[in-house]
């Protein structure tokens, strides 16, 4: 990251975030000389999903064991509600963590797995009872509670553990690939209904996954990491439409990328001279931009449009055309909801266009080796300097 | 099963000769009423008398007596000490001299026995001389020997156990507010519990039939039931020894066969448990 993107820049410690509940400061984290955490700074609001997103080895776990104690920071700071806590212990924080693999105690029955955490406190053991049974009720467990672990399908393991996270009431909860062992199907159920017991409870959740549809459903801000570095802070919006640099352009959803030089600017807009796409990029609104700058175009597949004619209004024969390119269909793939054509460009780049079919049996389907325009909208390439 | 080649059933059948023929024919001439171990009396056979003369024997009962509570004081001696060095090799990470105990636990398992029992005597009469404990050699040093000897096998047993097991269970304890000792009584113990189990039954055979440390660590008046077979046979195999190992074959197959028994049904009922969840998926 630097100060030249427009996007939020996470690296600039304590922004000073009046709601933050958690804050993490300038935290780095080194095992030898591998450093699996650099220098991330994070604030985190009361109430939100935040979902930490990366590839693995991107230092997404890492920062969430961070959090919950299990590692201590090299150098940094991690503050939750005001409190430093470097020298809390686990067992002391006012955090509870949701385990990717669950770790349910696999000699206890599904009721004295939840009641655990209590009994740590020193409640009284009819108040225990009476929590436990509260909490398997809201996860729908209230009728399993003397099984033992071993006895519980996927799911319903996921809802022990979430349960057992949750019974303490803790004003944060981490969780780690919270759905990652549950099939597609109880994965979308799941996750629509994490998010209702989560407005329930009003606690703060921080979701690590490597999954950017689960982010997208859960996090009301995303937080995209690489290489033990932020990339990225934002909402899922922010982040699909507006990514502040190539890495995060590409790894979430599937985008078209060129590399081009700043050009002649005009009042409304940026142009970038393409020789990878063989036309001019006209994005829009203008930008400040160095001419002769290299600089990248992203241009997400359903924002272009493919047609057999030019468009009108951009004369085919135009000398110099903008965001319009000619090109040869190479490959369909039919999805159903939608279809996704790889577009071989005159410049021998493929490009990828997807078209949502909201017709049936359209009366003339494109076919392989049609030759197509492809156009966008001014609005719609992002132009990214790094 | 019923594929089975003539090469695969041969080498069972073969296996099972060699190892339980000895056996088989010691058990059968403990019923022999001839006092020559290789000569059967088949007009008198079979007898119990050697199970009778077994019975008056004072030697042989009370080093039997001696041996169960050696056995029973190394191997909870050697269960205790082995399960901290297990814990600690394979939970504390890498901490100072942690090479060295990894070495200095294992190596009564690849050291000869003899340069074992040596080195120990030595320690012990060296000991003598500069505290005075142990006062002389007895069932005391052979018990001690004996926990040193053990403690290396319930070792490697407790931390392989350990290693394949999740460390996020001890960690979710320690998140639910446990603190290390809880997790190690309430989480961690229970766990690995069989393993305990196992290492120390591990324990108490290598005790009960230890010879070569006992030997050398073994006072006047404190011989093991190993101790006395061995001196019994130098002067000729009597078959009342024939009896006594037949007593301990059957108290070993019963103890084996009840354990086994008891695995199987546990994995069963786990097998259906699993299944009935699967099932009633939600």
């Amino acid at each position: 990251m630097n100060a030249r993107t427009q996007v939020e820049t996470p690296s600039v410690p304590v922004a000073a975030d009046p709601n933050a509940y958690v804050r993490i400061a300038n935290v780095t984290k080194r095992f030898g000389d591998f450093a699996a955490v650099e220098d991330v700074s994070l604030d985190i609001r009361r109430g939100e999903i935040f979902c930490l997103l990366g590839g693995s080895g991107s230092g997404k776990t890492t920062l969430l064991r961070m959090l919950a104690g299990f590692e201590s920071p090299t150098s940094g700071t991690i503050y939750i509600d005001g409190e430093d806590m470097s020298a809390v212990p686990p067992y002391e924080r006012p955090v509870n963590m949701m385990f990717q693999s669950y770790a349910l105690f696999p000699h206890m029955s599904v009721e004295k797995n939840v009641a655990f955490g209590l009994e740590q406190e020193g409640v009284a053991r009819g108040d225990i009872k009476r929590q436990v049974g509260e909490i398997l009720d809201i996860v729908k467990m209230g009728s399993f509670g003397a099984r033992k672990p071993h006895q519980l399908s996927g799911g319903q393991r996921q809802r022990v553990a979430l349960a057992r996270a949750l019974v303490k009431r803790p004003k944060l909860l981490l969780l780690d690939e919270p759905l990652a062992a549950l099939d597609k199907k109880l994965r979308e159920h799941t996750q629509f209904e994490l998010i209702s017991i989560q407005q329930r409870l009003g606690v703060t959740f921080i979701v690590v996954t490597h999954d950017q549809e689960e982010a997208m459903t859960l996090g009301t801000r995303l937080g995209v990491m690489n290489h033990g570095r932020i990339a990225q802070v934002g909402s899922p919006s922010d982040i699909y439409e507006s990514p502040a640099n190539r890495f995060v352009a590409d790894f979430i959803g599937s985008v078209n990328m060129f590399e081009g030089q700043v050009a002649d600017g005009c009042d409304d807009c940026l142009r970038i001279a393409s020789t990878e796409l063989g036309c001019t990029v006209r994005a829009e609104p203008a930008r400040p931009g160095t001419t002769g700058a290299t600089v990248w175009a992203a241009i997400r597949p359903e924002k272009i449009n493919i047609t057999r004619r030019p468009p009108a209004g951009q004369p085919a024969a135009a000398t110099a055309p903008e965001n319009l390119v000619r090109g040869t269909v190479r490959e369909i793939a039919y999805m159903g909801d939608m279809s996704i054509y790889l577009v071989q460009i005159d410049s021998g780049k493929m490009l990828r266009v997807t078209l949502p079919n909201v017709t049936r049996g359209r009366e003339r389907p494109l076919t392989r080796d049609e030759s197509v325009w492809l156009s966008w909208h001014g609005t719609s390439p992002v132009v990214l300097t790094e | 099963m019923r594929s089975r080649g003539l090469f695969s059933r041969c080498a069972l059948i073969l296996g099972l000769v060699f190892l339980y023929v000895p056996i088989l024919s010691m058990i059968i001439f403990s019923f022999n009423n001839s006092r020559l171990v290789t000569v059967w009396d088949a007009a008198h056979s079979p007898t119990l008398k050697w199970y009778v003369a077994l019975a008056a024997n004072e030697q042989v009962l009370r080093a039997a007596w001696l041996s169960i509570r050696i056995a029973l004081v190394a191997s909870t001696g050697a269960v205790i000490l082995g399960t901290l060095a297990g814990v600690a090799l394979a939970r504390f990470g890498a901490f100072r001299g942690r090479l060295l105990l990894a070495g200095m636990t294992t190596a009564p398992i690849v050291m000869p026995e003899v340069i074992t029992g040596l080195s120990l005597l030595l320690l012990f009469v060296a000991l003598q001389q500069l505290i005075g404990w142990p006062r002389g050699v007895g069932a005391v040093t052979i018990a001690l020997s004996h926990i040193t000897f053990c403690m290396a096998y319930v070792t490697v047993v407790v931390q392989s156990r350990l290693v394949g097991m999740d460390v996020s269970l001890e960690e979710a304890a320690m998140d639910l507010g446990a603190r290390p000792g809880r997790v190690f009584f309430r989480i961690t113990l229970p766990l690995i519990l069989p393993a305990i189990a196992s290492g120390w039954l591990l324990a108490f055979t290598l005790s009960w039939d230890d010879l070569v440390i006992t030997q050398f660590v073994a006072g006047p008046g404190s011989s093991t039931l190993p101790m006395v077979i061995f001196s019994k046979v130098r002067f000729g195999v009597t078959p009342d020894i024939n009896a006594l190992a037949t007593i301990l074959v059957l108290i070993v197959a019963t103890g084996i066969a009840g354990s086994t028994v008891w695995m199987r049904y546990q994995q069963r009922r786990r097998e259906r448990d699993v299944l009935l969840a699967a099932a009633a998926n939600l």
